[in-house]
């Protein structure tokens, strides 16, 4: 046995015994370190014969390389072993509990308000809005509701001065006059918005939400209201059909006016809309009325269009089963997580209106 | 305005059904409101005699009786009405039936310990009257104890709602003429009548000229000699079924005729009446007692019907008292007059009456409807009490000329989208009462007295339509374009706060834009309240001035529901005037409780203001706006705690005002009464986010990496104990704003080894440069202008 033979079966004896990455150390110092075997093996070159040397290089770059893979190998096992061993210490009770966090929801009233936007967005209405607090004029002269108008009884009022000139306005129809008077037409907005009466049990609050439409162009007739309402409803209940019915009725700013009622029934305790055989008024709607447009100065030989108004928390309330009006607006934590949207839940056409 | 079938056919010749009668009234805009079943239901109501009532041993308003209802059972009803007496008749409500006016079903039950089997009831209860005093006194009904007391128990009440343009339609007969344009049968022509006339009329009757005269005309009937009685069964039952209170055959006769012809009348008891008929506008004070029991002091100008005494009745809205009829009544005088509806509507509402007939003449009564009101009326008192009529006596004339409208018949197509055709358009039309004539280049329309809503195309075409059927208007699918942006700038925060904020673990609230003025003026102290002159509730009396003001009580009462760790926010209008517009949208979050709570893994800590700040800068940054322009100081309001709170605004101290934040006045925490007193908030005004003019893909800046390594050098400086840290980042910022790349202090420490005027602030000082790998001798260079820097600009000492 040669000298490099004997270095060989002397590593290959003390590699086996190698545990950790200290003893890995010292026997890779043993034969590869600065006085290690192999080193001086490579330092001994020099004083041989030129045919030797060369074959003894070659034998001991071989070698080398052997004891080398070795130790990497080595290095490779021990550290599999360092994590498996340190696995078998870090096992944790995964079913503890997670983190206390608070979980934010949007108010039923607001996501259907997105909702509602985003699918008259699809047909090219814009939002639109106005203030709370209305002058008279805007809220009932304008709308062809004049001082002794009967309708006038029908809403129950809100005052800010005793000559009632200031009130908080009992519709979102002031907006059509805001809209109007300021811009030129067309016009096609909505009017997601607050209202007020003074009007208060279990199905009426002094405060609801109202959507005001309203579409003035050439050449819009009922047939165009009845097809933008048709498609209003659909899309929000996320149903094929609906049944609808127009049936007339009375505003003083439009005429002809109608109030919509929809089919629905009662299903295992549950309302099913679009079909069976009750009806459910959910809106009034109506061509504008020819005094609303000479009111704000709308040429109504040119121009003609509908307007509709539908209550935002009756929607809320028959599309997600909510049965009591007053409590959308009583803050009762448990209701509005139970009633709330997740904040990433935003409607959207693409990823449908809702969960 | 509820009617009954066998009174609708009255007018109607129709072999429709019932339930087809009803669809269609609901079809041509006369909607069903609801159908009460009176048959079964309303025989229930026995005639019943008191034969005994004794205290209730155990309660002192109470009595115990024993009734009969006929029969041998004796019936122990307890009863707290104060007339209850032996020997009254009254009307027993069996256990099982279901009282009128509240729906409730009766049982058997137990009041203060005596069992009570059914109860007696008041007028109100069975919706006869408003008088709920005592209970019903019935008088010669001795022979009918055991009937019932409502007789006309077949009769379906149908409840139709009219909307205040069709006052033709609050009579029987106006309704049925509507049902036969829309082919459900044919209008039965009303009989001649003949009614002698033979008795002079002994009382003159004048209306004078005066500037706003709310009455036109005044026509009268005078009748002498009658015997005025209990109405016949057939005109009771017809007014029982319609839910009014029989009283005598002179009023329930003019009733009738209100009701059957939208015709209202006034009988007076014409002795005594003194001399005279005026009707006159009132003098200011003037008062008198009408009908309903209560005095009233007029306004100048009221339109009254007076005698030579003084006021006798208010036009058109209620009689009064002297001159009112009784059954021993011999000679009346029949009024039928038309009132202005303005001057109705003013009166009635400064008076605050409402009745029948003040609910149709401000709606519009036919004017030339005074003489068929006052024949029917006449003929049926002839025949039910006697007597002798005069000729009717009519003072002033009506104003009213029938209305003519040019109508267009394409103007029809142009609105509705569908043809109609002229004679479709006259056979609806005339069924209606108009009188169509064709003219040269439209249809020349009169319009029938009765429908003072009529007065343009669109009011014809209304009509057309309606009758024709709403169902047959083709629907044309919407055109899906979108030429504008759906939303603007600020509607777009509006959402996306509401997004953030819910995000955070706020729970979004919606609350009243009005609230109590006594938490309202906390939140905005020294302000002027903003109140509503007729509050729903006194607790809900202003506009709030302050988006904390509702938040404020709803976090009280879920606190006391138990719950402690709460965030709420919500998103609305804040007021500051009267004046429309005088408002602002406001961002308001509230939040209370503890960090941790209960968590195995981290230790509990009350929330802070640094968690309140982190909520309002983080959602400014969500809102489009960079970090680094948020400038926070500590003016704030007194909503917050002075030493605890911030305000922030854009890019310097005097820019735009962001939002406040910080922790809630103890002040107003102790007067709220938490039971959790950690309460932390803060407002954005989101007005004052201005609109970026580019978008923001626009606005970025290339992106350029540095591939140099970037290095960190910690400071520590003792500084005043006033100096404000946020100025201190600031200023080390901007020694070098290519090399430093960020600034960030990781620990602020008062006391042992430090002066007691100052503080040690550490700061960590990420560098970098874009061209070379910092060296030590940069990395030097820099530091110490960083700490010149500091110290001459502060004052403060690097520690070593």
């Amino acid at each position: 046995m040669n000298d490099l033979e004997k270095i060989s079966s002397v590593f290959n004896a003390k590699i086996d015994s190698v545990k950790s990455k200290d003893d890995l150390q010292a026997i890779k110092t043993e034969f590869l370190g600065k006085n290690g075997q192999i080193t001086l093996q490579f330092k001994s070159l020099g004083s041989l014969e030129p045919e030797k040397r060369k074959k003894f290089a070659s034998n001991l770059n071989k070698i080398k390389n052997d004891l080398t893979n070795q130790l990497e190998q080595k290095n490779i096992e021990i550290e599999t072993n360092e994590i498996n061993e340190k696995l078998k210490n870090e096992k944790v009770d995964i079913t503890l509990p997670i983190r206390p966090d608070r979980q934010g929801k949007i108010h039923p009233v607001s996501q259907v308000i997105d909702e509602i936007s985003s699918i008259f967005s699809e047909i090219g209405f814009t939002v639109a809005e106005g203030p709370d607090v209305e002058s008279e004029f805007n809220n009932f002269t304008a709308l062809n509701t004049p001082e002794e108008h009967p309708a006038r009884d029908m809403h129950d009022t809100f005052y800010l001065e005793e000559n009632k000139k200031l009130l908080l306005r009992t519709h979102t129809s002031p907006v059509q006059i805001r809209t109007m008077l300021s811009s030129k037409p067309p016009y096609k907005i909505i009017v997601p918005g607050r209202t007020y009466r003074c009007d208060s049990d279990q199905t009426h609050a002094p405060m609801f939400h109202q959507l005001e439409g309203l579409h003035i162009d050439k050449g819009i007739t009922m047939g165009h209201l009845k097809g933008c309402l048709d498609y209003f409803i659909k899309e929000f209940f996320e149903v094929k059909n609906v049944k609808m019915r127009f049936r007339p009725s009375h505003f003083p700013f439009t005429e002809p006016s109608a109030e919509v009622d929809i089919g629905y029934k009662i299903e295992k305790g549950k309302i099913v809309i679009g079909e069976g055989n009750k009806w459910l008024e959910v809106l009034g709607c109506g061509m504008v009325h020819p005094n609303v447009l000479k009111n704000v100065k709308v040429d109504a030989k040119k121009y003609q269009g509908f307007a509709f108004g539908i209550g935002i928390d009756r929607l809320a309330m028959l599309k997600y089963g909510i049965n009591d009006l007053r409590a959308f607006f009583e803050a009762d934590y448990r209701w509005l997580s139970h009633f709330g949207f997740d904040p990433l839940d935003v409607p959207t056409n693409y990823r449908g209106l809702s969960k | 305005m509820i009617i009954t079938v066998p009174w609708l056919k009255e007018h109607l010749k129709t072999s429709a059904k019932e339930s087809e009668i009803i669809d269609q009234l609901t079809n041509i805009g006369l909607e069903v409101e609801s159908i009460t079943e009176n048959s079964g239901e309303m025989g229930k109501f026995k005639i019943a005699k008191v034969l005994k009532a004794e205290k209730h041993p155990n309660a002192d308003k109470l009595k115990v009786c024993d009734v009969t209802i006929g029969g041998n059972e004796i019936l122990k009803v307890v009863c707290g009405a104060p007339n209850v007496r032996e020997g009254l008749i009254t009307i027993y409500a069996p256990p099982g039936a279901v009282i009128p006016k509240t729906n409730f079903e009766l049982k058997i039950a137990k009041i203060r310990g005596v069992e009570s089997r059914g109860m007696l009831c008041s007028e109100s209860e069975l919706n006869l009257s408003n008088e709920s005093e005592g209970i019903i006194e019935l008088k010669n009904k001795d022979k009918e104890i055991g009937k019932s007391y409502f007789k006309s128990s077949s009769q379906k009440a149908i409840d139709i709602s009219i909307t205040p343009n069709r006052a033709d339609c609050l009579g029987v007969r106006g309704i049925a003429r509507d049902l036969s344009s829309a082919g459900l049968g044919k209008l039965i022509q009303p009989k001649k009548k003949k009614v002698k006339q033979n008795s002079k009329h002994q009382i003159k009757t004048s209306i004078t000229k005066e500037k706003n005269q709310g009455c036109d005309i005044f026509g009268s009937c005078y009748i002498k000699n009658i015997t005025n009685r209990e109405s016949p069964e057939w005109l009771k039952n017809k007014l029982i079924a319609l839910g009014l209170k029989p009283i005598s055959a002179v009023v329930d006769i003019t009733n009738y005729v209100m009701f059957d012809l939208n015709r209202p009348l006034h009988a007076y008891d014409a002795d005594k009446i003194n001399t005279e008929i005026i009707v006159r506008n009132a003098k200011e004070g003037e008062e008198f007692e009408a009908l309903d029991k209560n005095k009233y002091k007029l306004k100048k100008g009221m339109c009254v019907i007076s005698d030579k005494s003084g006021v006798l009745g208010l036009g058109g809205i209620i009689g009064g008292t002297t001159t009112s009829t009784e059954l021993e009544t011999k000679n009346i005088l029949l009024e039928a007059a038309y009132f202005n509806p303005s001057s109705i509507r003013k009166t009635a509402r400064i008076l605050n009456i409402n009745t029948d007939a003040k609910y149709r003449f401000e709606r519009g009564i036919d004017p030339n409807s005074i003489k068929e009101g006052l024949e029917l009326a006449t003929e049926l008192i002839l025949k039910i009490c006697g007597g002798e009529a005069s000729k009717f006596q009519i003072s002033g004339k009506t104003s009213h000329k029938n209305n003519i409208i040019n109508f267009k018949i394409e103007k029809f197509e142009k609105l509705i989208g569908i043809p109609i055709n002229l004679k479709e358009v006259d056979k609806i039309l005339s069924s209606l009462g108009f009188k169509c004539k064709k003219g040269q280049k439209a249809l020349k329309v009169e319009v029938p007295s009765w429908r003072p809503d009529v007065n343009l195309d669109e009011d014809l075409i209304e009509e057309l339509i309606r009758i024709k059927g709403f169902n047959n208007i083709k629907l044309i699918e919407p055109e899906k374009k979108r030429n504008k942006e759906t939303l603007n700038f600020s509607q777009k925060l509006f959402h996306l706060s509401q997004r953030s904020l819910a995000s955070k673990g706020y729970m979004e609230i919606i609350s009243w834009s009005f609230t109590d003025s006594k938490i309202d003026t906390q939140f905005s102290k020294g302000k002027k309240e903003i109140t509503i002159l007729n509050p729903i509730s006194s607790d809900l009396n202003v506009l709030r001035q302050s988006i904390f003001s509702n938040l404020a009580i709803y976090l009280k009462k879920n606190q006391d529901r138990g719950y402690e760790d709460l965030s709420l926010f919500e998103i609305g209008p804040t007021f500051f005037g009267k004046n429309p517009g005088e408002q602002q949208i406001v961002v308001g979050g509230l939040k209370s409780g503890i960090v941790n709570r209960k968590s195995w893994l981290d230790k509990e800590r009350n929330i802070d203001v640094f968690d309140i700040k982190s909520d309002a800068i983080k959602t400014l940054v969500e809102l489009g706006i960079d970090e680094k322009n948020l400038f926070v100081n500590d003016n704030t309001t007194n909503s917050y705690h002075p030493g605890r709170s911030g305000s922030i605004t854009l890019k310097s101290e005097k820019g735009p005002h962001l939002a406040y934040f910080g922790e809630i006045h103890p002040a107003i925490i102790k007067n709220l009464d938490y039971r959790d007193k950690n309460v932390f908030g803060f407002e954005i005004f989101l007005k004052n986010i201005p609109e970026p003019n580019k978008k923001l893909r626009q606005s970025k800046k290339n992106f350029e990496a540095s591939d140099y390594q970037k290095s960190e050098r910690d400071f520590s400086f003792v500084i005043d104990k006033i100096f404000k840290i946020g100025t201190l980042e600031k200023i080390i910022r901007e020694v070098d704003d290519n090399l430093i790349q960020n600034v960030s202090t990781f620990d602020v420490y008062e006391g042992e080894n430090i002066p007691n005027d100052k503080k040690s602030v550490a700061i960590n000082v990420t560098l970098q440069a874009d061209d070379k790998t910092l060296s030590e001798n940069d990395l030097d260079e820099i530091s110490k202008k960083i700490i010149d820097t500091v110290s001459k600009k502060t004052g403060a000492i690097i520690r070593s």
